[in-house]
Formats: structure tokens, sequence, C-alpha cells
């Protein structure tokens, strides 16, 4: 979808979400948004200051420190007709709800025998590079990824974050919203009126014909800069921001590998076991007859997120080692 | 062995309630016959190998499902255990398609893709048995928070057991419940028993009921045996949700006259504490209360035991001459278009 300049500005990503947010309340009755700190403080991040002013508490619900309750208050109401948006203040307090996202909201329609609907956004802050230390900064998309149920969307830049969340409430499946926490305060071009970023579209961000680096969220700003930088090496990359991890657009991610024929994958969860083994594997699957080198994962270290700044910094991927991470593949090690 | 938790006098049978008029009593006893020999049906079934998977009975606490579902609308909403069966029928469900569920046929609830664990009827506002201890307590309080936002009257029961009582979702549902003055009625069934563990082993304090003054909402135990008693509480719990004066925290005291699974023999608890609570049953007691005050005549019940096992034939006969799912479809239903 075209951005119309004429009617564009720049705005801060935890300000498009929260237009995403002003405007789906206005659009439809049946929806509604609750959470942690949501009303009264505005949110953790700010993303929902103002509505509770603006729509009252039949629309923006504070609830108490009780995640399950969130997550089960969500299905209730989705299953009962309303189209509720939950947030969980951190990612990594999922887990204290993860009954009810994977066992309930998940699959409720399926084990209905594809009756239900359950139309819930589930909107939480993720990642590192805050100096939160290690309950406060998880990545852990691929939990999500992982369980038939759920679609999976996680935006790099605040044109994103605005449409995709927009169509995330409008989706009538459960859509796990991760909004990482270092681009709140990024500012981007976000035009004035309507629009939507369909789910299970990928973005090429960045052309390029040397080699295909795949990431989302945050880690997309990173390649975008290491692509810069190694254009004045003549190394051209282009950058798929996956957007949406689940359904996945894999037909973005060999499209772009037909062209470069090098392919490497950028995340900030822990590379073992996260959501990059999955697109090493579909690239295998579905282009491995482009491949002229082993494509490349890059991923934070097998720890817990450290405190420590050098530490933090050290433990994820970033600027650099992306670039580096380039021109390995480049040189086939 | 005794229960420590005693039945208040209002909830005895010996002393009826008020009783309900004659066409809720025959309504009340015909969910009861048909909860009843719905399982009996289902657990021959599987002991003769024509069914499958887990089965978790409700035989002998049949009063505490229909006393509840007596007391509400059709379009009142409930969420349901795995003990669900008596819910289920006790809010309207159909046996043959709850049959053929049960068979994993194609005609089930779920299209045979749930099983006994998650029969659901929407229309019927079934939201769902469940197969997680505790998870449907946040699910109704969210349902009874969507009737208020969307400024319906309906009100939401949450069933669950006492093995329930000690899981955190218990407490996350029914104080955001009571924070919020949400329409919802949590009916705690006191079994005795979470598989194999006594109440009083796994759930401190005198009563769940009890709890409800620390949520600062009405807690009442009852003779869940009584269905005349559970559906006056009920009644009283389901007004006061309406009418917009909060939750209720109701403790129905009954007892599973089988083990929790099919396969359990229940040898953890002795034949004294079973005999006691068989001399309890509460069809039995219906039975005899109501015969005592003429609302309805033996000839009456005998029509209603014909009716029922003729509905529960045709269900069986219904359920397998059904086919199961086809493979193809294994991938369908996971998403909404």
């Amino acid at each position: 979808m075209a951005i119309d300049t004429t009617t564009t500005r720049e705005i801060l990503y935890n300000k498009a979400l929260n237009e995403a947010l002003d405007e789906e309340i206005a659009r439809d009755d049946a929806v509604f948004v609750l959470g942690e700190e949501i009303g009264v403080w505005g949110g953790a991040y700010k993303v929902t200051e103002g509505l509770l002013e603006k729509w009252g508490d039949t629309r923006v619900i504070d609830t108490p420190i009780s995640e399950a309750l969130i997550a089960g208050a969500a299905v209730g109401a989705s299953i009962s007709g309303s189209r509720p948006v939950a947030e969980f203040m951190y990612q990594d307090f999922m887990g204290i709800a993860m009954d009810q996202i994977v066992n309930q909201a998940a699959k409720n329609r399926y084990m209905f025998g594809g009756k239900a609907e359950l139309p819930i956004t589930f909107r939480a802050a993720y990642g590192a590079g805050t100096g939160n230390a290690a309950q406060h900064t998880q990545s852990l998309e691929a939990w999500f990824t992982h369980v038939p149920g759920l679609k999976v969307v996680t935006p790099s830049d605040p044109y994103d974050a605005k449409g995709l969340l927009k169509a995330s409430i409008r989706d009538n499946n459960v859509v796990c919203f991760f909004e990482h926490k270092s681009l709140y305060g990024m500012r981007g071009e976000v035009p004035e009126g309507e629009y939507v970023v369909p789910l299970g579209e990928a973005a090429i961000k960045r052309e390029g014909e040397h080699a295909t680096v795949v990431s989302w969220g945050r880690q997309v700003q990173n390649a975008l800069k290491a692509g810069e930088n190694l254009s004045a090496e003549g190394i051209e990359i282009e950058v798929v921001d996956l957007r949406t991890l689940y359904p996945l657009d894999v037909d973005a991610i060999t499209g772009s590998v037909a062209k470069t024929n090098r392919a490497m994958v950028v995340h900030e969860a822990v590379k073992f076991g996260g959501f990059g083994g999955e697109i090493t594997a579909q690239i295998q699957e579905y282009a491995f007859d482009y491949l002229d080198a082993p494509i490349k994962r890059l991923g934070a270290l097998h720890s817990p997120v450290p405190f420590a700044e050098p530490l933090e910094t050290a433990s994820i991927p970033g600027v650099e080692s992306i670039e580096e991470g380039v021109r390995e593949l480049l040189r086939g090690v | 062995m005794a229960n420590k938790r005693k039945a208040n006098t209002r909830g005895s049978a010996t002393k009826v309630p008020v009783m309900p008029e004659r066409t809720t009593l025959v309504s009340m006893y015909h969910a009861m016959q048909r909860i009843r020999r719905f399982e009996q049906t289902a657990e021959e079934m599987f002991k003769s190998a024509r069914m499958r998977g887990a089965l978790h009975f409700y035989t002998g606490e049949e009063a505490s499902g229909v006393g509840v579902c007596s007391a509400l609308r059709k379009d009142d909403y409930i969420t349901s255990t795995h003990r669900g069966h008596g819910h289920c029928i006790a809010k309207g469900g159909k046996l043959n398609k709850m049959m053929a569920e049960l068979f994993g046929r194609v005609t089930g609830y779920c299209g045979g893709k749930g099983g006994s664990m998650h029969i659901a009827d929407l229309d019927l506002g079934i939201l769902g048995a469940n197969g997680i201890v505790g998870a449907g307590i946040p699910i109704a309080a969210g349902a009874a928070l969507g009737s208020k936002l969307r400024g319906e009257d309906t009100v939401t029961v949450a069933f669950f057991g006492d093995g329930a009582g000690p899981t955190g979702a218990f407490h996350e549902g029914v104080n955001f419940a009571a924070v919020r003055n949400l329409p919802v009625i949590f009916v705690c069934e006191n079994n005795q028993y979470g598989m194999a563990t006594n109440v009083r082993d796994s759930n401190a304090g005198e009563s769940i009921a009890g709890r409800g003054v620390a949520y600062g909402i009405p807690g009442e135990i009852i003779d869940g045996n009584d269905v005349f008693a559970v559906y006056e509480a009920a009644t009283k719990a389901v007004n006061r949700a309406r009418a917009g004066e909060g939750p209720t925290l109701l403790e129905t005291l009954t007892y599973r006259h089988k083990g929790h699974t099919v396969h359990d023999m229940a040898k953890y608890r002795t034949k004294k504490e079973l005999e006691e609570w068989l001399e309890k049953d509460p069809i039995h007691r219906f039975r005899n209360a109501v015969l005592e005050t003429g609302e309805i005549d033996q000839k009456t019940f005998d029509e209603i035991d014909r009716d029922v096992e003729a509905e529960i034939e045709a269900a069986v006969e219904f359920a397998e001459a059904s086919p199961y799912p086809s493979i193809d479809t294994i991938e369908q239903g996971v998403y909404a278009d």
C-alpha cells in the first residue's frame, strides 16, 4: 500500500499504535482494550494514553495484576461477542497466562469443531536493549509461532505498527502482536488517513542483489543500517521484513533468495531453537537450488539477557554483527 | 469418613424449600435422568470397547448442575469442566450430538475433534467444557465482563470442582469479578475429591464458599444433592447478578459415585463413605420428595424414563451410524477465514 505523501506526518511508533487503538474503538462497538495500568497510567509505554479519558471505562478496562485473568477474560468476552485487545505489559509476563493463551484461546475454535470465533489481539512489549534485565527483555516469539491457532505479528516501524495493529484487531483469529520496546520511541512516516497492512505479507524494506537478510521487529532497523554501511563497500543486501511470523510469507523469502542466492536470518531471540531455524528450513525446502552458500543465522547468545550494558549489547545481534555476518556469508564462511 | 463441611439446614432435603412449579419439576427430573442414563450408557460403550478416550462421570452430582441451570435463561452462559456432561445436558445439550462427539464422529458437537472434555454449544450459551482445571473461571469472568460492556442482561455461571479451589485462576477470576461487580455465579461443586486427593488435603480453610468473605461477595454452602436447595440458592444468585449486584460464590456439597475417570476404581475411599453418599442419591431423593407431594405421579415418572431411554437409544444409533471426520479435514477449523 503506497503512502500518500501529501497527507503523511512523522509520528512515534507508540503513537501510531495509540491511533490504531483509538480508530478501531471508534470503528467497532465490540472493540475494547484491557490490561494492567492501561487506563489511568496510560500503559507502561504510553500506547493507551488518553484512551480512558476519551472512551471511558466501558472501552478501556484497567485490570489487576492478573495475567491469567487478562487472557481468560479476553477468551470469555470474545467467544460471547466482543473483540478484546488485551495488553501484557511485558511479553515475559505472558508465561503466567500461557494456559489461557495456548490451551484456551488458540484451541477453542478447533476443539469446538471450527464453530467458535475468538477475535482477540494479545499485545505485548518485548526485546532487549533497555537495561531491563532478564525478566523484562526476552524475545519469545518462537513460543507462539509453535502453537496452531495463533497468528504472530511484529512490526518494525510506525507505519507497519499502525496498519498491522488495525488488521490484527479486525482479524477473526487470536493474534499475538509483539511490539519491540526499543522501537516505541522511533519516529516514522504515517499517513493521516485510514489504511491497513494485511497480515501474512512480508515487505522488502531494502532492495539488493548480493544477499538476503530476513528479519523482524527491531533487528530490521539494524539490518537497514547495516545495509547502508555495506553499500559503501559495494555490497547490496536485500532486507525482507517478515512483519507477520505466522502465517509466514514464504514466497517473499524464497523470491528474494532466488534473486540473491545467499540468505541470512537475524533475530534478537536466542539463536538455539529460535524462529530463524524455521526460516532456514523453509529456504532449504523451497529454495535450496538457488543457494550458493550455507544459510547463516544470527541470534542471541545462549543466556538470559544480562543487565550490564556491554554484556547486554554483546549478547544480541547489532549493526556491526550483521555487517560482519553478511561479509562472512559472501565469503562463504 | 465424615466431611468437615456441613451443609446448612436451609439446604437440607428434609425441609423442602419452595417447591418449584410442576413444569420446572418435570424438566428437572428429565434433565437429571438424561444425565444419569447418558453417562451409564457411555460407560457401557467404553467398557465394550465401542468408545475410547477420557470419560469423567458426573454421576451422583446431577442435582448441582440441574439445580443451577434451571435458574438460567437459554441465553445465559456457562463454563464447564472436564466433568462436564452434566452441565451440558442441564443447559439443554442434545444427547445425539453429545454421544456422537464421545464416539469421535463428524456429527458430534465438535465434529469429532473435541471429544468428551471439549463439548460446547454456543447457541445454548455453553462456552465449553474444559480439560484444564480452573481455566473456566477467568473465562466466565470474561463472558460476564462482555455482557456488561455490551449492555446485555445475561449472566454467566462458572462451574468448577474442589480441585480448582487451589488454582491461581480461581483467585484471579473471582477477585476480578468482585472488583468489577460482574454478573457471574461461581459454582464450586465440591465432590470431595480431586482425583485421589481429599478436599481437606487440597484446600485450606473451613470451606471454599467461606472465601466469599475475603472477596466481599456472598458465599453459601448448599446441599448439592438437593436440587431444590441448589435451585433456590442459584435463583437468588442469578437474580442478584442480573440486577447488577455482582457475583456470588456457591459451594454445592456432593459426591461422584464413580472414580475420577472410567478407569479409576476409587480405592482411596471407603465402601462405607460411598454407601452413605449413595443413600443421598439426588435422583432418588427427588423422586421421593415429589411423589410425596403428589406433584408428579409414578405414571409420569415412568413416562419420562421411557422417553429418556428412547432418546439414549436413538443417540447411540445416531452416533454409531455416523462416519468419522475425514482425514483431510485435520488442518481445517484451526483459523477463521
